[in-house]
């Protein structure tokens, strides 16, 4: 097992070398730090001293791959690839290229926090909830309940999230009046501004994973050891939730796994129209700000997530199944 | 003067894609298998409707892919032979069609239906200045008295386009059942009969009712919509039908050009993955885990910028704004290919490795077929099916996707109409007071049933083509009372 880990997180290494090296290409040759310094100083003239000044300052001033003046290995090293692939992967993000933004490190260690906030109690109800609706549908498998149960699915999953979150704003904060209509707040205040968005998030999910949980369920209930069982005497609800259930871990595991990485990098939707300042928003407002360096940060963070969430996500299957062996 | 035709990417790419789908079926009509499957797709009544809802929505997207420039009359002091000046906008087919809708302009919000604006103002009534609501300048101009005409205008109108539709849909349904009676060798008249009873194969009667329901709809819409705004006036004062319907071509065109584009990636690094094994594995995996360890927003984010950068420092390539605004389009979609292919590849890559461990494989290898053959010979024919429902599957989803990346700043350009554009808008309307709530409604409803339909077409195409899902689910149908020699008595 240890043995597994140690590999996956090798290759999880190469894997973030991989993004690394695909995200800086991306964002440095059509975009070179001459256009950048431009773009974030402003204004139609700016001097040379200017964009020098820029760059020295957030360690622009360098050749981009390789440093011909240099020598040795410092040809290498002295280069903004170099500087900046080794500061992300020691989790020193640097500042972000607009004025205001700021210390990226400290802005994502306290935006997370906020973004946790609606994520963790989102993704714990949305499991308990999808489960449970297609659990319930399962036992009524092959009757109107069943049929009018898929129906309402997959209405709801053709309905964009979007819609959601205005509907459920004009209805719950304009008309009722229940919670406010955006906002935040820290400790526990904070539960009044989370209720609604954590609801809605919920809703516009339900309909998709409910279904795909059905049709799990669905192809374990066709399998022998449920006759077996019936056979004992068992309840149908026993049967179910005992034995189906079970059987139905992994891939209910793999699918509810995907959303791992968001937990900690929030909702970009569900925080922006919430006025949550979690990671969410602060991508969209690096996305409209065009702040490449918050961007390049967001996407190695995100891949980072990825990474640990699938070891994480390969430790529950040998939990959720003891013949599932890592080696 | 003839007008200019200016051949966009998006239309170029969509009339190849009408084309190619013209060869599927060509295709399928010869090959008894997929013609069997097909016809297992439209026996299932949901996706039989919902492939007609599609078709109308194609219909549309098709009338606005076709672009010119309209050619301006010479001017006076033009010399005799002047070259012929194009007039800067492009307009479609669509647009011609709708003429009036893209002319009649009010000065702002208007209720759908209205005869009079949202707000008021200040106007001169019998020389003194008072608070009105002013009268739209085409939204029921042609009415003189709106208190007391609007009503019964209305109602005429209304109910004289609930009869053309029962009309067109009565003279479809007696088509529709003579053609029944010439295949089945029964008269007219027993023909429809089984067709009100839902004794035929393919579920007629249900796709005569969709048929009927969208003819309806359609004459009620095509008697008001050039006399009224049939959904009001956005902001403005453009017609908020009118954008619903060019916001249909930007949905359907996210939808299926994107699925296209993830296709060569996925076909062409899945198969060969899954076929050599060893190293070119081991590189394409690297490649695909790589791509889905990024949220997808992010990626697409930071392309999008990219392009927006690079179309930023280029202005002199394109020669009209609707260029512009639709290479980005088309840009956003093979953006979205790009980033998108690493679910069907991984998929096809399963499937493959599955497939050429076969005897058929075997045999091709001991008669020395080379790699490359037996790939597009043996091995993708047999993982069709994969990326058929991979791309029906699809669709749905990036429709909604489009609304996601239009709000977060990444999606179409801002001056194409879009649903992800109209929701956006109606977010800051809908928290107006009195609230504004047409916009929101008609995205609402063009959107839902778009996906909607997409979502239960793709459901019937899964069903059918999924080995696994194939059930034994036998299904009678009621024997008819007067048999025919070759009638049909039971149907699996």
């Amino acid at each position: 097992m240890l043995n597994y880990i140690v590999r996956r997180i090798g290759y999880g290494v190469l894997i973030l070398l991989g993004v690394n090296l695909a995200t800086f290409f991306l964002f440095f040759t059509v975009n070179t730090p001459d256009d950048m310094a431009r773009l974030n100083i402003g204004g139609k003239r700016v001097s040379a001293e200017q964009i020098a000044k820029w760059k020295a300052e957030r360690g622009y001033d360098k050749p981009l791959y390789v440093n011909d003046q240099k020598h040795g290995t410092e040809r290498f090293t002295e280069t903004i690839f170099w500087d900046r692939s080794v500061s992300l992967f020691k989790l020193d993000f640097g500042r972000a290229d607009a004025e205001s933004a700021g210390d990226i490190g400290y802005q994502v260690r306290s935006r997370m926090i906020a973004s946790l906030q609606l994520a963790l109690p989102l993704f714990i109800l949305q499991v308990i909830a999808s489960t449970a609706f297609a659990l319930q549908l399962v036992l009524f498998r092959n009757s109107r309940i069943d049929f009018w149960g898929v129906v309402l699915c997959v209405l709801m999953l053709s309905i964009s999230s979007l819609f959601y979150i205005i509907v459920g704003q004009f209805l719950f904060s304009r008309i009722f009046k229940l919670v406010p209509i955006s906002g935040y707040a820290e400790g526990l205040d904070a539960v009044k501004f989370l209720v609604l968005p954590v609801l809605l998030a919920l809703l516009a999910r339900l309909g998709g994973e409910s279904r795909l949980y059905r049709a799990m369920f669905l192809e374990e209930v066709g399998k022998d050891y449920v006759r077996t069982a019936r056979a004992k005497g068992l309840s149908e609800r026993i049967v179910l939730f005992r034995h189906v259930f079970k059987n139905a871990l992994i891939p209910i595991i793999t699918s509810a796994g995907a959303y791992l990485p968001y937990i900690f990098l929030g909702s970009l939707v569900f925080e922006s129209f919430f006025g949550i300042p979690g990671l969410g928003a602060y991508v969209i407002d690096a996305i409209t700000g065009q702040d490449f360096a918050i961007v390049r940060t967001m996407v190695f963070l995100g891949s980072l997530l990825y990474i640990v969430s699938y070891v994480l996500i390969d430790i529950a299957y040998t939990w959720a199944d003891p013949r599932v062996r890592l080696g | 003067m003839t007008p200019k035709f200016v051949l966009l990417w998006t239309d170029a790419v969509l009339w190849l894609l009408v084309a190619a789908l013209a060869w599927y079926g060509w295709h399928v009509r010869r090959n008894p298998n997929l013609r069997d499957t097909w016809s297992k797709v439209f026996a299932d009544a949901p996706s039989l409707c919902a492939a007609l809802v599609i078709a109308l929505f194609l219909i549309v997207t098709l009338l606005d892919s076709v672009h010119y420039r309209r050619a301006l009359p010479p001017s006076a002091t033009a010399a005799v032979g002047a070259a012929v000046a194009y007039d800067t906008r492009t307009t479609s087919l669509l647009d011609a069609v709708l003429g009036r809708l893209v002319q009649s302009r009010e000065a702002s919000y208007s209720v759908p239906l209205a005869t009079v604006g949202f707000t008021k103002e200040t106007r001169d009534v019998g020389g003194q200045p008072a608070r009105v609501f002013p009268r739209l300048v085409h939204g029921g101009a042609h009415l003189k008295d709106p208190a007391t005409e609007w009503r019964v205008d209305l109602l005429t109108r209304v109910s004289l386009g609930i009869l053309s539709g029962l009309v067109v849909a009565a003279l479809a349904t007696l088509w529709t059942a003579r053609a029944h009676g010439r295949g089945q060798h029964i008269p007219t008249r027993e023909a429809l009969g089984r067709l009100v009873r839902n004794q035929t194969r393919l579920p007629l009667r249900a796709a005569l009712l969709t048929f009927a329901v969208i003819a309806v709809l359609a004459g009620i819409a095509g008697s008001l919509m050039f006399a009224y705004h049939l959904l009001g006036t956005d902001r403005t004062g453009n017609d908020v039908f009118y954008q619903a319907l060019k916001s249909v071509r930007t949905a359907f065109v996210i939808g299926t050009l994107a699925t296209l584009a993830t296709l060569p990636f996925a076909i062409a690094f899945g198969v060969a993955a899954g076929y050599f094994k060893g190293w070119v594995d081991e590189v394409i995996q690297y490649l695909y885990t790589l791509l889905s360890s990024v949220p997808n927003v992010l990626l697409i984010a930071a392309c999008v910028l990219m392009v927006q950068v690079y179309i930023d420092k280029n202005p002199e390539l394109f020669a009209t704004g609707a260029e512009r605004s639709d290479l980005r389009l088309f840009l956003l979609c093979a953006i979205l290919g790009v980033t998108g292919w690493a679910s069907l590849c991984r998929l096809l890559r399963a499937e493959t490795m599955k497939l050429r461990e076969l005897e058929y494989v075997q045999a091709a290898t001991a008669f020395g077929v080379g790699h490359w053959r037996i790939m597009v010979r043996h091995i993708m024919p047999n993982v069709m099916h994969l990326v058929l429902i991979t791309t029906v599957l699809e669709f749905s989803g990036l429709i909604l996707y489009e609304a996601v990346l239009s709000y977060v700043g990444v999606g179409v350009d801002p001056s194409m109409s879009s649903f992800g554009g109209m929701i956006n808008l109606a977010r800051s309307e809908m928290s107006r007071d009195p609230i504004v709530w047409w916009s929101f409604a008609a995205a609402f409803v063009f959107m839902v049933t778009l996906v909607l339909a997409a979502n239960l077409f793709a459901d019937g195409v899964r069903t059918a083509f999924d080995p696994r899902s194939r059930v034994f689910r036998p299904r009678l149908y009621p024997v008819p009372a007067v048999a025919a020699p070759d009638a049909p008595t039971v149907h699996r």
